[in-house]
This record gives C-alpha cells, sequence and structure tokens, in this order.
C-alpha cells in the first residue's frame, strides 16, 4: 500500500514536473504583460512535432532534438508576437482570448493535416527506458529524467531572476510594469526575450511530453486547460508558484485517476474551484 | 475596458441629427429621444419575417432551422451576461445541458407535456444560475474565466459519472414528447418543431429587449462601462449580477429543453466545453452587445457548419480559426458592427434609422 | 451648535510605514463650502477615499449628521448622501449623457432592477435626470456617447452624476483639474449654483477656484492637517506659503 502510494507520488510528481515546463512561460508573461495568450500549448506542441519528425524522419537521437525543439517553438513564438500579438497588448482579456484561441484552432487543424491525427510514436534511447527499484519502489527511468531536467530548468530560472540583470528587469517589469518603463528599463524588449524563452520551455516541454501522455493534434487544446489551472492556481508572474501548483496538480490528477478513477477530473476541477474562490489572484498572486 | 465601438442607436441618432445640426435645438425631448430608441427598426421587422421563409423556401431544411433556432436562444442568452454585462463565461454550456436533461428526465419518467417541461428545464437551470451567481459576481479577469470553465467541466463529469441518472455516455434514452397543445406532434419533418423553436425564441427575445431598454438594462451596460462609478452611484452591483446571471442561465436553460424536446434525445455534447466555445465564437461573430449579434452569429455558423459538414471535424475548424483571427483584428465588432459602419452611410439610414418626431424648429 | 453635515474623529491610515493618514478630525458644517488643498502626496484623495469607503481606516470614525457610517460600504454611503466625483473623469463611455444621469436617478429611485418596463415609462426619472443636464448646461449634448463629449463637458457630467443621486455631502476631487480657461465657465457656474442645503467639501489646486467658493480651507501635508482657517487667514499663513512657494521668497 505504501509503496503504490509512493509510486503515485513519483509520477504524479513526475507529470507535474511535465506541466511545470509547460505552464511556467505562460505565468511569467502573463504577469508580466498580462497578455493571455490560450496559443501557448501551441508551441508546446510545435515543439513535440519537430522531435518526432527529426527523430523518425531523419534518425536524430532523442536529446540531440530537444534544443532544436526548444528553439523552433521559441522562434515560432516570436514570429506570432511580431505579427499579431503586440497588437493587442492593451486590448481586453476577451480579445486576446479569441485571438489565440483562433491561433489553436488553425494550428490544430494544420497538425492535423501535415500529421494526421494518430499518435506520434517515439523510440526512447535504450538508456533512457525502463525502470530500476530503489528501497522497494519502481521508478520509471524516463520520469526521473523529465524530473531532473525540470529542476534543473527550475534552478537556472530561479538563478537568472536573482541574479542577472534581465532577471531584474523582469522581475521589476511584472511587480509594476509603468514604473519600471518609467525607470528606463526596455520592458518591451525584456517582455520579446522572456516570452520567447516560456513558449521555448514550452515546446521542451511539449517534446518531453511525448512519452508520458503522447502526442496528437489534439494536445494545444487539451493540455491548455491543465496549463491554465496551474497558471491561475500558481498565481501569475511566479516561478515557484506554478512550481507549486505544478506539482500538487500533477500529484492530485494521478492519486485521483488511480484510487478514484470513476471521478476521473472532477476532482481537480473541484479543487481548481475551490481554491479560487479561497484566493482570486492564486496561491503566490499579488493583489 | 470591454467595450469599444459603437452603441447602434447612438450612432445612428448622431447621424440623423447631423442634418439638424446648425439650429442649436435638440430634436424632440428626451422622452422622445428614448421612445425612438425602442421603436421597431424596419430592419428588424424584415428579420423577423425572413425567419418564417424556411417553411416556404426550404421545407426540407427545417430539422436544421430549428437547430440554428434554439442555438441562437443559447446565444442570445450568453449576449445577455457577456454582451451587456460583461462577464467572460467559458462554461455556459452547464446552463445549457442542465435545462436539456431536466426536460429529458421529466419526459422520460412519464410526463410528456412540452410546455411545461420547457418551463421546468427554465426554472432549474435559473435555479442552478442563481447559485453559481453569488460567486461569479465576485470574482474578475482570470478567475473568472477559469471558475466559469471549471464549474462547465465538473458538470460534464459529474453527468458522466451520474451514468444512472443521465444515461452516461449512451445518453437519455426514452425521452418520448406528447403533442403540443395535444395537436401538433413532433414529426420528423420539422415543422412542429420549428414552429416551437421559433416561437419561443422569439418571445424570449422580446422578453430580452425589454430587458435591455429597461432601467436594469441600462445598469448592467453601466457595470460593463466602468464599475467603479456604479459604486459611487450607490448601484448594488453585485445583486444586479447575480439578477443577470440567473435570468441569462435560465434563458440558456430552455434552449437546452428545446434541444432536448425537440430532437428527443439527450447526449453529454450539451454540456461540453465545445458548445460554451462554440456559442462564445457565435455571438463574437456576429457582434455582442447588439441583441442580434448572437442570432446573426448562430446563422452564419450553423448554416457553414452544415455545408461543410462533411470535412473531418479537425479542418472544420481551420476557417474557424482564421475567421476569429481576422475578427478580432479587424472587425472589432463583430460581424453588425462592421455592418454598423457601413450602414452610417445615407443610403441604409432609411431601414435602421429610428423614427422620430421631428419638430419644426425653424423660425 | 447643529450637528455638522460630516464629520471623522482621529481618522487614520497607513501602508505599512508610509502613514497616509493621521489623527484627522474635521467638521462640515451644514451648507458649507470648503476647500482642502496641500501638495501632492499630501493624502487629499486619501481622504476622500477613506470618508467615501473606498479605503478602511485603521483607526477613527466618520459620522455623516447623526450617523456612524464607518463600517458601511461605499454605496451604502452614497444612498446615505454622501457622494463624490473623480480627479480623473470616472465616466461611461459608451452611454449617453441623459442615460448615464437616468441610470443615477433610477438607481436612487431603487428602480434600477426593474427589467420588464422601458426606461421610458419612468418619465419622471427622465424628467429629473434631463433637469439636472439643464442646471449643468449639458442637455444640448445629452445624446451623446459620454467618449465623445469634450474634456470640460465630461468634468460637468461627473458633476452631474453626483448631483442626480440628491447628496448631501459632495466631495469634489479637483473639479477644475484639467479644464481650459475657455471651458470653466460652465464649471464655475455649476459649481456656485449648488443648492445650499448641500454641503461641499473640494480639493482643488486652483488658487483662483479656491479663493472663489471657498468660505473655509483646510490645509493639508504629509497625511496631517496642518492648519484650517478662513481664506484671508490661509493666504496669509507663512507655513502655507512655504509649502507652496519654499523658503526663498521670488520676485
Amino acid at each position: 500500500m505504501i509503496t503504490s502510494a509512493f509510486g503515485v507520488l513519483f509520477d504524479g510528481f513526475a507529470y507535474g514536473m511535465l506541466l511545470f515546463l509547460l505552464s511556467v512561460g505562460l505565468s511569467v508573461t502573463l504577469g508580466m504583460m498580462n497578455f493571455v495568450n490560450l496559443a501557448h500549448c501551441t508551441f508546446g506542441m510545435i515543439g513535440g512535432y519537430v522531435t518526432v519528425t527529426l527523430m523518425n524522419n531523419l534518425g536524430w537521437p532523442f536529446l540531440a532534438t530537444l534544443p532544436l525543439a526548444f528553439a523552433a517553438a521559441a522562434i515560432a513564438s516570436v514570429a506570432f508576437e511580431r505579427t499579431m500579438f503586440r497588437r493587442l497588448y492593451r486590448a481586453s482579456d476577451l480579445d486576446q482570448c479569441l485571438l489565440t484561441i483562433g491561433l489553436v484552432f488553425v494550428s490544430v487543424a494544420a497538425a492535423a493535416w501535415f500529421y494526421g491525427t494518430i499518435q506520434q510514436p517515439v523510440n526512447l534511447p535504450s538508456y533512457l527506458r525502463g525502470s530500476f527499484t530503489l528501497v522497494g519502489v519502481t521508478l520509471g527511468v524516463y520520469r526521473l529524467f523529465l524530473i531532473g531536467m525540470s529542476l534543473v530548468v527550475l534552478l537556472a530560472l530561479v538563478l537568472a531572476l536573482e541574479y542577472t540583470r534581465f532577471g531584474m528587469q523582469v522581475r521589476a517589469a511584472v511587480d509594476n510594469q509603468r514604473m519600471a518603463r518609467g525607470l528606463g528599463i526596455n520592458v518591451d524588449g525584456a517582455f520579446a526575450i522572456t516570452f520567447a524563452l516560456g513558449s521555448g520551455l514550452a515546446g521542451l516541454g511539449g517534446a518531453l511530453a511525448i512519452d508520458i501522455v503522447g502526442l496528437d493534434p489534439s494536445f494545444a487544446l487539451a493540455y491548455l486547460v491543465y496549463v491554465l489551472i496551474v497558471v491561475s492556481v500558481g498565481g501569475l508572474g511566479s516561478i515557484g508558484g506554478s512550481f507549486a501548483a505544478a506539482t500538487l496538480l500533477g500529484i492530485s490528477d494521478t492519486a485521483g485517476k488511480y484510487y478514484f478513477p470513476q471521478i476521473g477530473s472532477f476532482l481537480i476541477y473541484l479543487v481548481m474551484v475551490g481554491l479560487l474562490l479561497w484566493r482570486p489572484t492564486g496561491l503566490f498572486g499579488r493583489r | 475596458m470591454f467595450w469599444r465601438g459603437y452603441w447602434f442607436g447612438a450612432e445612428t441618432m448622431r447621424h440623423s441629427r447631423a442634418a439638424m445640426r446648425g439650429t442649436g435645438e435638440t430634436v424632440g425631448g428626451p422622452h422622445d429621444y428614448l421612445q425612438a430608441q425602442i421603436r421597431w427598426r424596419n430592419i428588424e421587422i424584415a428579420f423577423w419575417l425572413a425567419t418564417l421563409a424556411p417553411f416556404i423556401l426550404t421545407p426540407n431544411y427545417l430539422v436544421l432551422a430549428s437547430q440554428i433556432a434554439i442555438t441562437a436562444l443559447f446565444a442570445l442568452s450568453l449576449d445577455l451576461i457577456l454582451g451587456y454585462a460583461g462577464i467572460v463565461s467559458l462554461g455556459h454550456a452547464a446552463f445549457f445541458g442542465f435545462g436539456a436533461y431536466t426536460a429529458g428526465l421529466i419526459a422520460k419518467y412519464g410526463w410528456g407535456e412540452p410546455l411545461s417541461g420547457l418551463l421546468a428545464a427554465g426554472l432549474a437551470a435559473g435555479l442552478l444560475g442563481y447559485l453559481m451567481s453569488f460567486i461569479i459576481a465576485r470574482v474578475r479577469h482570470l478567475a473568472l474565466i477559469m471558475i466559469t470553465l471549471g464549474f462547465g467541466l465538473l458538470l460534464l463529469e459529474a453527468a458522466n459519472s451520474a451514468s444512472w441518472l443521465t444515461g452516461g455516455a449512451d445518453g437519455l434514452q426514452g425521452v418520448r414528447m406528447w403533442p403540443l397543445f395535444g395537436l401538433f406532434t413532433f414529426d420528423l419533418w420539422g415543422t412542429t418543431s420549428y414552429w416551437y423553436s421559433l416561437v419561443v425564441l422569439f418571445l424570449l427575445f422580446i422578453v430580452s429587449r425589454r430587458l435591455i431598454h429597461s432601467p436594469f438594462g441600462l445598469s448592467l451596460r453601466g457595470i460593463r462601462d466602468n464599475i467603479i462609478r456604479m459604486r459611487a452611484i450607490g448601484a448594488e452591483s453585485l445583486a444586479h449580477l447575480q439578477q443577470v446571471y440567473t435570468i441569462s442561465a435560465a434563458m440558456a436553460g430552455v434552449a437546452g429543453g428545446l434541444l432536448t424536446q425537440t430532437t428527443e434525445t439527450v447526449s453529454l455534447g450539451v454540456l461540453d466545453f465545445q458548445r460554451s466555445a462554440d456559442v462564445l465564437v457565435m455571438l463574437i461573430l456576429g457582434g455582442a452587445g447588439r441583441l442580434y449579434g448572437g442570432l446573426i452569429g448562430a446563422i452564419i455558423f450553423m448554416v457553414a457548419r452544415d455545408q461543410f459538414s462533411g470535412i473531418n471535424p479537425q479542418y472544420w475548424y481551420f476557417p474557424i480559426g482564421i475567421l476569429l483571427v481576422t475578427v478580432v483584428l479587424f472587425l472589432p465588432n463583430g460581424i453588425l458592427g462592421g455592418l454598423a459602419q457601413i450602414a452610417a452611410s445615407e443610403r441604409w439610414q432609411r431601414w435602421i434609422r429610428p423614427r422620430v418626431p421631428r419638430r419644426s424648429l425653424l423660425p | 451648535m447643529s450637528t455638522p453635515a460630516l464629520s471623522t474623529h482621529g481618522l487614520s491610515k497607513s501602508f505599512g510605514s508610509l502613514v497616509v493618514a493621521s489623527d484627522i478630525a474635521l467638521q462640515l458644517p451644514r451648507g458649507a463650502r470648503h476647500a482642502l488643498i496641500g501638495p501632492n502626496g499630501a493624502g487629499k484623495t486619501t481622504l476622500i477615499n477613506l470618508m467615501t469607503g473606498m479605503l478602511r481606516p485603521d483607526a477613527g470614525r466618520i459620522l455623516l449628521g447623526d450617523d456612524e457610517i464607518t463600517t458601511l460600504g461605499p454605496e451604502a454611503r452614497v444612498r446615505r448622501g454622501l457622494v463624490r466625483t473623480f480627479q480623473i473623469n470616472t465616466l461611461f463611455p459608451s452611454l449617453t449623457a441623459l442615460e448615464a444621469v437616468a441610470l443615477a436617478v433610477c438607481e436612487r429611485r431603487g428602480v434600477a432592477r426593474t427589467w420588464l418596463k422601458p426606461i421610458s415609462a419612468y418619465r419622471d426619472a427622465i424628467d429629473e435626470a434631463h433637469d439636472v443636464l439643464v442646471s449643468l448646461m449639458l442637455a444640448r449634448h445629452c445624446y451623446r456617447p459620454t467618449r465623445e463629449l469634450a474634456y470640460g463637458q465630461q468634468r460637468l457630467l461627473e458633476i452631474a452624476l453626483a448631483l442626480a443621486t440628491r447628496p448631501k455631502v459632495l466631495l469634489l476631487d479637483e473639479p477644475a483639474a484639467g479644464v481650459p480657461r475657455d471651458e470653466s465657465a460652465e464649471l464655475f457656474a455649476a459649481v456656485t449654483n449648488l443648492s445650499q442645503d448641500i454641503t461641499v467639501l473640494f480639493i482643488e489646486h486652483d488658487m483662483d477656484f479656491v479663493f472663489r467658493f471657498a468660505s473655509r480651507i483646510i490645509v493639508m501635508v504629509g497625511g496631517r492637517v496642518l492648519v484650517e482657517g478662513n481664506p484671508d487667514e490661509i493666504a496669509a499663513d507663512p507655513r502655507v506659503r512655504e509649502i507652496y512657494l519654499g523658503r526663498r521668497r521670488h520676485g
């Protein structure tokens, strides 16, 4: 009983880390510019399909595709940001939602057109497959890799935020955009870079997700809901909040599906609604 | 600020008075102005007459026509909260579905009388809306979007799990409707269905129109425009929002009930996110806050979908996506808003200008 | 001595270590025309926010006439007759001026939630709204959406909305702010014509306005009341000159 509980915890944590990678970019950009980008998971999907194409069509090794998944998603996001998003920074929540949802619809159809609606297969290298047992608990190697990768990313983000000049600019812009501009900080430039980074991380998450949750055109929409839950529960502009919320969501979802399979995602939604009622700006949000 | 776009009435009023400028006097007094605002324009009359056309022109499509009328009613209910009060809801299908299942269960367990079943559906959904309104009225922005989304998803999951009640994924079986007024059976051709749906739509449209032009409608626009100012004039915004949310939920429930009764079936699709998202798209397409926007959007969306129904659903959303992007970037007030701009030209004034009594102001 | 229309006792508020209001005690007699002046950051708008209930005080009491209103929310205070205008136009952009004022009238009359009768059926309310607009010389423009009105007209509409609620005490936050000279005549007339039954406290930086309308001036600095007195006393007070002009004499 205990070992299965620990196994659920481990799997849940790994799933949570995946959600963290997918969500952290959105949380920070929402906190910085208040731009509701529902197309965030489209970038995740792009990263996933890049990995699939490189591996299955060009024979690249899995690990080598990851930086490209990141880069492709980042570049795609910059393209969207330059052409469309920046026109809507001052628009209403609703307009931003609608534009980005429109993009999601287009991307889902495009993915279906190019890749079909089947689940994409991915062949993990042998050193990432399988599992080993530690004190009676079975730990999947790939999940461990995922956790490790996410923690490295978390560390890198926190260090960058706290100790670099760029990080300081980002923190200032999230805190008080007008003031930051007034101090001469190039908020637009910082935002563009942050946006690219966040989307790149989503792309990385999408690539890493293939083995855990699969990849098909509905990814852009299906995981959007989870990402939105993480962001709204964690609080906008908070890396720590995203981490906490993603962990909470990952473990709850896995535990829910394991122990109460009839209820499905009911528990998740209930927890989310309850949390938002208690704290509308999220666990670590401001105001 | 959520709203940007001219209010149809005032815009055309301004243009009609442009002709009178220079006399330094306004046309008519405030009472005349307000009376003129609520008079039926010619184009509205034309629209409603046109809804009778399917009986004559396309008698084979009456089933589709009644589906459109039902969806239009649903879109209208969303317009009340989104277009007029500014509440962004991603889960309005919750009330549609709740009404649908209520009507279905009543019919399944022996009471197949349509009108009373419809009334029950509306009341049930209205009650649910009233309970939810305590939460909805108190949150804004992302939290509001997420709570409405979450609530819709919650209800869907609950309906899925409670298959002993709802039939689960198989849907509700055994819904049999009695003839309307004891005379008109719900036939396969859809004649009764379309009459029924159209009349209900029209009646509730009249109610909505009244609401918009009432003091309550004005207060909703006030809340949408500037909620801080509403507090500063002593308005109980919370109570206002709760009231409109309840009315909107009841209306959505009636729409859901109509669907059940005219198709004699209910499935989980009445509660899913797709339905909430589709109705939002329709409303935005047509133009929110213009009363007819939801109706126009529903007609266009449903007709287009019917025409392209052979295509893989994944591809259907491609033009919808393009359309959304276009509307947001270039047509911020939807199709009706774009038309309003064109209509401001003198040629169309005759059809849409409200008839204002003119007093002779020349010396 | 009759009860003051509005009084505060020991009103205080801080945000952490930032003290924005410290032990404010004010008395506004019925029908008063008092001005509240002071440098930026003195806490004048904060005081208005405390009085209207948009901010909750850390300590102190507020009384409207004989009634304690310290714990009441903003809407309740408006219903009792304590109304404010905003320094930055806080209006309803898409509503016409007539609709906006009619809305305020309907809210006051308690009919704002009726939804089955059109607003044109409430003839008295509309007449009342129109009268308010006429008294502020806005009747010509009352059919235009608020966003199309000139800035000066919007400032007048601010006051119109407040008047529609039939206030007992009116708090005007910089009514003349940003109004160009050629549009200020109507504004001055509007303030002059305010009924003697209404008690008025206004914040202003425009000294012409202050010395023209105020029978008593309160000077605030750093969250405290520095000095109170009639216009001559204040004009002569060296501390006030110091605040506005600095220590060195100019010219």
